[in-house]
Parts: C-alpha cells; structure tokens; sequence
C-alpha cells in the first residue's frame, strides 16, 4: 500500500449534472474500457454458472432467521429481553438487504428469474431503495465506478464529511433521503440526477413502487397510532436505522480512501477477508474487485474466482478491522488534502497499473 | 445484399455458448443452443456497446457481461432493464460443417 498525495487543482464536483460529469464524457473516463485480469474463457464459463441451490439454502436460513428474531421480540416486546431479538432482526433489516437487494439486481443469485425479482423487490423495501432507481444507479456504478460526476454510489466523497459517514451507522441521513424521494417519487416528481440514469419508459415505474411503499408506511403508522405502540414500526421502518450499521460498516470498505478516477478496480476497490458470519449477511461482497472485474460472476462463486485471480490483485485487506485501520487514517488526510489517496501495491506475479490509462487525471498522475 | 458469409466451423461453438464474429467492420455474435441449433445477433449489447460474447448462453438467453441485461438471442428481444432495445438478428444455417450467417 502506497500513500499518494498532490497538490492538484480543484475540488471535486459530485453532480451527475455538473462539471466533472461533463469532463468525464469528455476525457474518455466515462464509459471506458477497464482492465480485465486475462481468464480463461472456459473457466469463466465454470464461474458464471447460475445455480439456484446455494440461494435457495441462504434464503430460507435468512427468512427463518426473520420469522425467529421478529417472534421473540414481540414475545418480549415491554422486556429487555426482546433488545438481541431485535438487534439480529435490525442486522437483517437494516444490513442483509443491502446485499439481497445487490446481488439480485445483478440476477445473478438465482438461476430461476422470478426468485431474483422476489428478493430483489422484498430487498428493496427493507432497505429504503426505489427497486427501479437504483436498478439504474447501480448499472451506471458499474460503468463509471468511482468516476467523479458519474457514478451515483460514491458512498465517501472528497473531503469527507466523517459526520455524514457516521450517523449512516444508524441510517439517519439515508433514511431521511429515502423517504423525501419516496415522497417525491409519489408525487410523480423524477429529479434530474435521476433523469440522467433512469430512462424516460422506466420512470412511471419509480413513481408506481413509490406510491405502493408509501402506502405501507402510512398504514404501519397507522396501525401504531391505533395500538398505541411502537412496536409496528420497530418491525417496519426502524429496523433500517438501528439495523443498518453492518452494510455501512462493509460498504464503506468497498471503495474508501481508494483512488478516484481511474479505470482499473484494482486501484480503486478493495477485497477484504471476513468472518463468515459477515459473509453471509453481505452474501460474500468483500470480494469487491473480483464483483467489479466480473460482475456475472454469482456470490456464491466469487471465493473460487478470488482464487483463481489473486496473483494478479493487490493482497486482500486481511479483515475488517485492518481495512479501517488504513481507511480512517486515509479520510482524515483528505480533510486536509482531497487529493490524498491510498494506492493498493500489486504482488510481483500481477500486470502492472496500465498508468498511460490515467495520465488525463489529476490523481492518477500524481501516482507516477 | 443477402451474402452468406462463413463464420466458423460447427464445432467451433460449445453447445450452450457463444463466440464473436468480425466481418466487414461490424461484430456479430453466434450461439449454439442446448438443441444444437445456431443463431446470430448484432455482437454489441444495445444498451452499452459491449461485447455478448463474453457474456453468459442460458437456454435461450445471452446475459451481457457487463450489467447483467438479458436478451432472447433467437428473437432479438430485450428482456428487461437495464436493457430496453432489442437485438438485431441475423439468419444462420449450417452447410457441410460450417456455420454461414446472411449478414445482409
């Protein structure tokens, strides 16, 4: 791992409708060509075979662990007792969802099609993402990911704002942005960001799951007001912000204190070894720049995929707590330098960082 | 106009796949189907210009590479986002070992 700084230029500008949006399509990084580790076709075959078994065994295990956990906190709803019961039902609420409503919308969890729209559209609720919005959003993350002005998931901007980062733990700003656009969506009002990536024949969609979801929150409110409790809401709703702190927690391993602008995942994505009780909840994500490199690879392939590619990708971050403990230092930095960024080092069996890629970039060059 | 052009040997495709075919400036993609018929489309996902032969033969669909989105490769049609503009196809036959497609 190698530190970058620089002392370049102007701050960045995030709007999917503003200048670094524009510069990108300019400068050739939106929509360009990425580096592919070289994989045998026939093995690539082997990899992106879709199998409905392992998510069918992943899903009854997680809608079982749903039933058990929601059932013990209303036994123990008014008791302390009910407080574990919901913090494995918030974990799954809050944090699970974030990899169903990912790997389903990628549709490559399941074989069967129908099973892949299931979980994706029960992910989506629990979650707070409009299904087709960020259907969009995410296809676009693929194209342009980390592309400033591009990619609509850039979960840490430069500089960061470490308070936005932090109340994400408990869901509070996302939440909050979910709800004002599901309102808005209701009130059959696309923004322009979401213009840019959603096309026009999908939109009428947007706005339809949005009026169905805003109809179940006023009815879970209203079932709360008439029993005079909370516990509607800590069952629908809450659970995305006291829930939330493991798909933040892996989520902003991802990509953060990464390079920015560059057109090889190697360089701005991050594979990190976990515990399998993490795995299971993020349906094996942390094998992020193997996802990115072959996004038709399924979840449950991606162990073996690591495997087969590893000579050629910066060595996994060996946990979790490791991955924060060079990511924080590296936000901290680019509070007082946005350009700062942490380059992954390659193992000598890999290809090197194809450099002349990126030389149109601030960042990329100051790598050199 | 509607000249049969040689795309490769029969054996060339694995039953259940797909492989890239150059002519003429423009990139094609021809399958074999699990019945061990064959077919050809426009090579470049409609929806951003990569290429289906990297992708993943299902049955009857190819699932491009890139984002995932899945067309009927013997009709053409796009079978939901992100793609929305169906593929173009093209007519095949099989003559004494080869794969000929009308790219007309």
């Amino acid at each position: 791992m190698t530190a970058i700084t620089s002392s370049a230029a102007s701050p960045r500008d995030y709007s999917l409708t503003g200048r670094d949006a524009r510069l990108a399509v300019e400068n050739g990084l939106s929509a360009a060509q990425w580096y592919h580790t070289d994989v045998p076709r026939k093995q690539m075959k082997e990899l992106m075979q879709r199998s409905d078994q392992p998510a069918i065994r992943d899903t009854i295990i997680w809608l079982a662990a749903f039933v058990v956990s929601a059932a013990g906190a209303i036994w123990f709803w008014g008791s302390w007792w009910c407080v574990p019961f919901l913090f494995v039902y918030g974990t799954l609420y809050g944090s699970s969802t974030d990899s169903r409503w990912h790997e389903c919308g990628h549709g490559t969890a399941f074989r069967t099609e129908w099973m892949n729209d299931a979980v994706y559209q029960f992910a989506c609720f629990m979650i707070m993402r409009n299904p087709v919005t960020w259907r969009w959003s995410h296809t676009r993350h693929h194209t342009d990911t980390i592309i400033v002005g591009r990619d609509p998931e850039i979960a840490v901007m430069r500089p960061p704002d470490l308070l936005r980062v932090v109340l994400n733990f408990f869901g509070i700003l996302d939440a909050w942005h979910a709800m004002v656009d599901m309102v808005r969506n209701a009130a059959g009002v696309i923004s322009a960001a979401e213009k840019t990536f959603i096309p026009e024949q999908e939109q009428p969609k947007a706005i339809r799951v949005a009026r169905i979801w805003l109809a179940i929150y006023l009815a879970t409110i209203a079932l709360a007001l008439y029993l005079h409790s909370w516990l509607p809401l800590m069952l629908v709703g809450l659970p995305r912000l006291y829930g939330a702190w493991h798909h933040v927690m892996t989520g902003l391993l991802q990509h953060g204190g990464l390079a920015d602008n560059v057109t090889d995942h190697r360089l701005n994505s991050r594979t990190v070894l976990m515990n399998p009780i993490s795995r299971f909840i993020y349906w094996n994500m942390n094998y992020h720049v193997e996802h990115h490199m072959f996004p038709m690879v399924p979840y449950h392939a991606l162990p073996k995929l690591h495997e087969l590619i590893k000579h050629d990708l910066p060595t996994p971050t060996p946990s979790i707590l490791a991955g924060y403990r060079e990511m924080i230092p590296a936000f901290l930095r680019q509070l007082r330098n946005e350009d700062y960024f942490l380059k992954r080092a390659l193992p000598p069996t890999a290809k090197p960082y194809r450099e002349e890629l990126h030389n149109d970039n601030p960042v990329a060059a100051a790598a050199e | 106009m509607s000249d049969w052009v040689e795309a490769c040997a029969a054996g060339d495709i694995d039953e259940e796949d797909v492989m890239r075919f150059d002519h003429g400036g423009r990139t094609f993609a021809i399958y074999r189907s699990p019945e061990d018929e064959y077919f050809a489309t426009d090579g470049l996902c409609t929806h951003e210009k990569v290429h289906l032969a990297d992708g993943l033969v299902m049955d009857d669909i190819i699932e491009c590479p890139k984002h995932n989105g899945r067309f009927n490769y013997k009709t053409g049609d796009a079978r939901g986002a992100p793609v929305c503009v169906n593929l173009k196809t093209y007519p095949v036959k099989v003559d004494a070992g080869k794969v000929l497609i009308q790219v007309g």
